[in-house]
């Protein structure tokens, strides 16, 4: 039987205090990207009881995604937003989710982007990366941004941080760690840089930052 | 001399964009702040730095 909302939402108060909670609750934060770093992102927010979560992807679940992207087998080919709420509504069946099976543009980006307070750039491709936080940050003043770059291979896991590069942009990562031919993603440190992206956007929630 | 990326540069006079080309930066996978606001991409042809700026140059590589 599933658990009622005020049950779940009386655990995690219990577990957080209700003050912190309460902050957790009204919060509301996107996720641009659901692949390695995305997914788990999204996981560890809505574990954490986020109020209300966007997920935004314009991919489908591949066979070559499982080897460090939240989803299984019986997801394969289905569209990641939609495959990524399904996972989530298992363990936070009361979380309100958006979707959007859509590639962000600049010229879509101040539209889809424009209710959510927190934004977790997610992407991929070092381009897109660049793409959506100069667009952010020059058409969305005001947003968190927790951006990422450099979580690519085993190496190093502490090599991996936080930094503050505006009061209302972070970064994570190592920086320098490209994907490339045989040095490609692996789960443990997208996971890593997945976790601090998500633990910046409670922190900036609770207003701790770091 | 402006601070760019926390080192020290002489760079002061010089047009944002002349700076990042001499540098190769890679333009489409970079995003820069100075004094604590983000250059919007249409000003990197204009801005000039000055004594005292403090840049940040964010270089993106691939993987998510």
């Amino acid at each position: 039987m599933i658990p009622t909302k005020e049950e779940i939402q009386r655990t995690l108060e219990q577990r957080h205090t209700k003050t912190v909670q309460d902050k957790l609750s009204a919060a509301k934060a996107a996720v641009c990207g659901l692949g390695g770093l995305g997914s788990a992102i999204a996981i560890a927010l809505a574990r954490t009881g986020i109020g209300q979560l966007h997920l935004i992807d314009f991919d489908r679940v591949d066979l070559a995604n499982l080897n460090r992207q939240q989803y299984a087998v019986c997801d394969l080919d289905r569209p990641k937003p939609e495959a990524l709420r399904d996972e989530i509504l298992r363990f936070s069946p009361y979380c309100k989710i958006r979707t959007d099976f859509v590639k962000l543009t600049e010229e879509n980006i101040p539209s889809l982007l424009s209710e959510d307070e927190y934004i977790c750039e997610a992407f991929d491709a070092a381009e897109e990366k660049a793409m959506l936080t100069n667009c952010i940050l020059e058409k969305l003043p005001g947003k968190y941004l927790v951006g990422a770059s450099g979580m690519a291979g085993y190496g190093d896991s502490n090599s991996i941080q936080t930094r503050k590069i505006l009061s209302t942009y972070y970064l994570c990562g190592d920086g320098r760690s490209e994907i490339c031919s045989e040095y490609g993603l692996m789960a443990p440190r997208v996971m890593i840089c997945a976790a601090h992206q998500a633990n910046t956007v409670i922190g900036l929630i609770l207003g701790k930052e770091n | 001399m402006v601070k760019i990326n926390g080192e020290e540069v002489q760079a002061a006079g010089k047009i944002l964009i002349e700076y990042l080309q001499e540098c190769n930066y890679p333009l489409k996978r970079i995003a820069v702040e100075c004094n604590g606001l983000i250059v919007p991409k249409s000003q990197y042809g204009i801005k000039v730095l000055c004594d005292g700026d403090k840049i940040e140059i964010v270089s993106f590589v691939g993987g998510g």
